[in-house]
């Protein structure tokens, strides 16, 4: 099962929930399922960047994800 | 670690391609392009900081002899709130009104009308022509009171966001953020010292010398082309067609040569105003701004109050760490305050955090991207704690980072566990330095701080092009604000194995090249540049299957070295290698033109740390503040081009310095900026500063083909803490505030 | 308002235009003459962006009006390389990748001009303070400086 951990911010969206347990194989499925489950979740998640693993992804879809992946969300970077 | 590879070309300094251009008065900037029957646009602003606007009249200026067009906020459409394009400025919608003032002014300096005459003086006569009617408010001005419940407000319709439930009142707080971890109370109980202070910074600007300017043309047919200066503009384009409402289609926009941006020229000011104004009046519309201008109405970044408190053992090992940000917006929300709270400990490993941010409007210009967009200040605030730390503990300071230092694994306050990162490299590599292992001169102080930039990717294109003879063209879309076609030629010269004189890189315009967001976020060198190389091992596969086809051979049976298709080892074959320009020369025989090319959306920026010191000696006659040396040191992942990575280390620095001791945002009472000019607001010059030392550290990037990081944002960050740091050690009285100007030194010289 | 007849040799050749009595030399240069290589910082003196030579002297062209510069000789960034070269500074500036965006570099090279055609051997102070005057945001000036050091070297040794 992949360990999927939200941000304060997005408490809100997820009944207060900060992290958990999904198997799923990629990130688009993944939206799906966190959608289903708390419907309303996608458009705050889809403005939010994610980081599978440690590596950060600004537009993750098509990333898999394994099945002791960590994802967290967090908040998009700008830069200068 | 990867293993340290041998290139080439990547890794040397050659001269830039644009470099001739620049050194003759040839390239061509923002205010050079001048159209035949050209009008000059001038904009009308609010001489309040905070007013209704109740009605705008411009007639009487239309009549005038000369003027051919005048708009106003009523000429733009209503823009329905939403981002554009990955990066810069926050909510179209917001940007919009920032461009022309709808119904509220809300800065002095914010735009309210604009006109088109036949020459900048008509112009501005006709301003004067314009009618407006205002209605003045109370400016909100300081930061922790626009906080207050009963604080006027800037929009009636702000519901400060995040937050668990919509509040039911308005207020000027546009949003908050937490970040935290483990437990404070219980981190604060081991620690053996706790240290706790207040820290304010106010505005200060990105200070480009070239300010902001554009030249605009729409046809009969509605359709504009726009040339401006911008860090990108295919977003420029994207938030004109949303400011107008008009198609995408109908804009080409073309980026002239950018006289500096650090993060300003990511957001529109003139170029919807210069489409619209060209639109009415039938004929091309330059605007330039003046630097009064640019300082009153383009984005500084954010003044700041940030509230730190840290419990360390007296081993050094920080226990837990707490800090409150409040971070000015000016006008629309949108400051810097998640990067700065994500962050303020990302270089260190630390159990037990909270971190609370706020996004606040007040009656201030729209703050822009400024170089690691709020890092600087939130760091500043936890690295001056930190110093006080090692003070009473008696511990080095660059020690006292390295025993907390996050590595490769450490779980990084905003989420993620960090990839292999440079931090401890470059702790070591400080401590190592010459500047730093020599005594401290007499009477003066030293300073050390670090510094930390996220990085991004995000999206770029490229084209490479084989001539008939084998030269190479590149072409992408990323304005060239540091010697990025240096970079990019180089990288493509050493992955197609060719050399760096044979390359040449162009940037293309809206029409001409791929879509690329902003260079900015230290972005280009790493996506734009993992673009380039793509589009090259593009090159090279065609190239390979050319010369299988001319030997006769499969594809798989061809290797690409140094620059030329050679027999896969194994292969037994009687030919002569075929370099690019062989197979260019040949190439009408084996399938026409050779063209590569690439887009992508970069993921896997690698986060970049720095390590600064810096002596710096206190006059106690004038509170003046001299830097006798500044040592950056910074892993860079790999340093395509390392002169220009020095320059980016350099620059950074001295704006982090100017920023520490001199460069502020002065306000009177009714919110009017009172330093508007490079007179008053004191950016160093050549003789405030001394040579800058620097040392790139390479930890590569393995998400990148050469290891690149990205460097332009994070040398911006230690500076203010190593002046905070340096002053205290020299004075022995320690400063919270910035900047270190000579008033405040001797304020608080006299009050020790 | 009725235009001016100016005057001048600009990097050597008689150049005639019409300005207004307001006009400074800045915005003639550019906008009048075409000389699109000087730049407008500030308008104000204060970023040496608009650095030329005018009789000898280094000014900054937006605090001298046009019609001043009636009878005068100006040099500007044009007219710094010589032939089909480039005039050592502006290599100088190249080989030491002292620009980075390049907006304030015709400033510079123009001042570093004035500075070493009076003073040949200059030390690193006397190039600061005499460069004070120009700003550049990019650079932090170090890279500046040393190929201001490194020009005057080259200089010294073809004379
Ligand atoms: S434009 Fe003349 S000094 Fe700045
Ligand atoms: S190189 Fe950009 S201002 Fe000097």
């Amino acid at each position: 099962m992949a360990k999927v951990v939200f941000p304060d911010h997005l408490l809100a969206h997820t009944g207060g929930e900060r992290e958990i347990e999904v198997a799923v194989a990629n990130y688009r499925d993944l939206l799906t399922i966190l959608e289903k489950r708390w419907p309303g979740v996608r458009e705050p998640l889809n403005k939010a960047a994610v980081a599978i693993d440690g590596q950060i992804y600004q537009d993750a879809f098509l990333e898999p994800i394994g099945a002791d992946s960590e994802v967290f969300f967090m908040s998009r970077i700008e830069g200068g | 670690m990867a293993e340290a590879v041998d290139y080439r070309y990547v890794g040397t300094s050659p001269v830039r391609p644009d470099g001739v251009d620049k050194v003759t008065g040839r390239a061509q900037f923002g205010a050079d392009q001048n159209l035949p029957n050209m009008l000059h646009g001038s904009v009308l602003r609010s001489p309040h900081a905070h007013a209704r606007i109740k009605s705008v009249d411009v007639s009487k200026a239309l009549a005038m002899d000369g003027v051919h067009a005048a708009v106003s906020g009523a000429d733009f459409p209503s823009v329905q709130s939403g981002e554009v394009g990955g990066e810069g400025g926050g909510d179209v919608a917001d940007i919009a009104k920032n461009v022309m003032a709808r119904d509220k002014a809300l800065y002095h300096g914010h735009a309210v009308a604009a006109v088109a005459a036949t020459s900048v003086e008509i112009a501005e006569r006709a301003l004067d022509a314009i009618e407006v009617e205002y209605e003045p408010l109370p400016p909100v001005l300081d930061v922790v009171e626009a906080m207050a419940p009963d604080a006027t407000l800037l929009d009636d319709n702000c519901f400060t966001k995040n937050l668990p439930e919509k509040p039911d009142k308005p207020s000027n707080i546009a949003s908050v953020m937490v970040l935290a971890r483990g437990d404070l109370d219980a981190g604060f109980e081991q620690a053996d010292v706790v240290v706790e202070g207040e820290y304010r910074i106010p505005m200060a600007h990105q200070g480009y010398i070239e300010p902001h300017a554009c030249t605009a043309t729409v046809n009969e047919e509605g359709k504009a082309t726009v040339w401006c200066c911008t860090q990108g503009h295919f977003e420029f384009r994207a938030m004109t067609s949303k400011i107008l409402n008009w198609k995408i289609g109908d804009l080409k926009f073309i980026a002239s040569e950018i006289g500096g941006g650090f993060g300003g020229k990511t957001v529109v000011y003139l170029e919807p105003v210069a489409v619209l104004l060209s639109k009415h009046a039938g004929r091309p519309v330059k605007m330039v701004m003046s630097r009064e201008e640019v300082f009153r109405a383009t984005g500084p970044t954010s003044g700041s109050v940030c509230r730190v408190k840290i419990g360390a053992q007296n081993d050094g090992k920080i226990t837990a760490a707490k800090a409150w940000l409040a971070y000015e917006a000016g006008a629309f929300a949108g400051a810097p305050v998640m990067p700065g709270a994500m962050s303020i400990f990302a270089p260190y490993e630390i159990e037990n955090f909270l971190v609370e941010g706020h996004d606040v409007l007040v009656n201030k210009p729209k703050v822009a991207a400024y170089r690691a967009p709020g890092a600087p200040q939130a760091m500043h605030a936890f690295e001056v704690a930190l110093d006080d730390i090692a003070r009473q503990i008696g511990m080095d300071p660059l020690d006292l980072r390295m025993v907390n230092a996050a590595d490769e694994g450490t779980q990084a306050p905003y989420g993620p566990k960090f990839p292999a990162i440079g931090f401890k490299a470059c702790i070591e590599a400080a401590k190592k330095h010459p500047n730093y292992t020599k005594p401290v001169p007499e009477g003066a102080g030293r300073g050390v701080a670090a510094g930390f930039w996220f990085n991004i990717g995000m999206q770029s294109s490229a084209e490479v092009r084989i001539n008939e003879d084998g030269t190479v063209i590149v072409m992408e879309g990323n304005p060239d604000i540091g010697g990025s076609r240096a970079s990019m030629g180089l990288m493509a010269a050493e992955t197609l194995g060719v050399p760096y004189e044979q390359v040449k890189t162009y940037i293309g315009d809206t029409e001409s090249t791929g879509f690329c967001n902003v260079t900015g976020g230290s972005r280009t060198t790493f996506a734009t540049g993992l673009a380039v190389v793509q589009a090259c091992e593009d090159i090279i596969a065609q190239c390979k299957s050319r010369a299988a086809a001319t030997w006769g051979m499969d594809d798989d049976q061809v290797e690409w070295q140094d620059g030329q298709a050679v027999p896969a080892p194994g292969v037994n074959a009687d030919v002569s290698p075929l370099s690019l320009a062989d197979i260019a020369a040949s190439a009408p025989k084996t399938g026409g033109p050779i063209l590569g090319r690439a887009s992508l959306n970069a993921q896997g920026a690698g986060a970049s740390f720095s390590v600064n010191f810096g002596d710096l000696k206190v006059d106690p006659e004038t509170g003046a503040v001299e830097v006798l040396s500044f040592t950056g040191i910074q892993d860079a992942g790999k340093a395509i081009h390392p002169a220009f990575v020095e320059g980016q280390m350099q620059g950074g620095a001295a704006q982090g310095l100017g920023w520490a001791l001199n460069e502020e945002y002065i306000y009177d009472a009714d919110g009017v900026m009172e330093n508007a000019g490079f007179l008053d607001y004191r950016v160093p010059v050549a003789s405030d500063l001394p040579m800058i030392d620097t040392q790139i550290v390479e930890v590569p990037n393995p998400s990148h083909p050469y290891g690149v990081r990205g460097v332009g944002e994070t040398p911006i960050v230690a500076p203010l803490a190593v002046a905070s740091n340096a002053v205290r050690d020299a004075t022995g009285v320690r400063i919270n505030d910035l900047p270190l100007s000579p008033p405040r030194i001797l304020a608080a010289l006299s009050n020790d | 308002m009725s235009k001016m007849h100016i005057r001048t040799t600009i990097n050597g050749d008689q150049v005639d235009f019409l300005g207004s009595p307001q006009q400074s030399l800045l915005d003639a240069l550019r906008d009048e003459v075409g000389k699109l290589g000087t730049k407008e910082g500030c308008g104000t003196g204060d970023c040496g962006a608009c650095s030329v030579i005018v009789d000898g002297r280094l000014v900054c062209s937006c605090l001298m009006l046009a019609a001043e510069a009636e009878g005068a000789e100006i040099t500007t960034i044009e007219g710094i390389a010589e032939g089909d070269g480039l005039h050592p500074i502006q290599e100088k500036f190249l080989e030491h990748a002292a620009l980075q965006c390049g907006v304030c570099t015709p400033g510079f090279i123009v001042a570093t001009k004035a500075l070493l055609d009076r003073n040949p051997d200059p030390d690193e102070r006397t190039i600061r303070y005499w460069l004070a005057g120009n700003l550049c945001r990019c650079t932090g000036y170090d890279k500046i400086v040393r190929a201001v050091q490194d020009a005057a070297q080259e200089l010294a040794h073809e004379a």
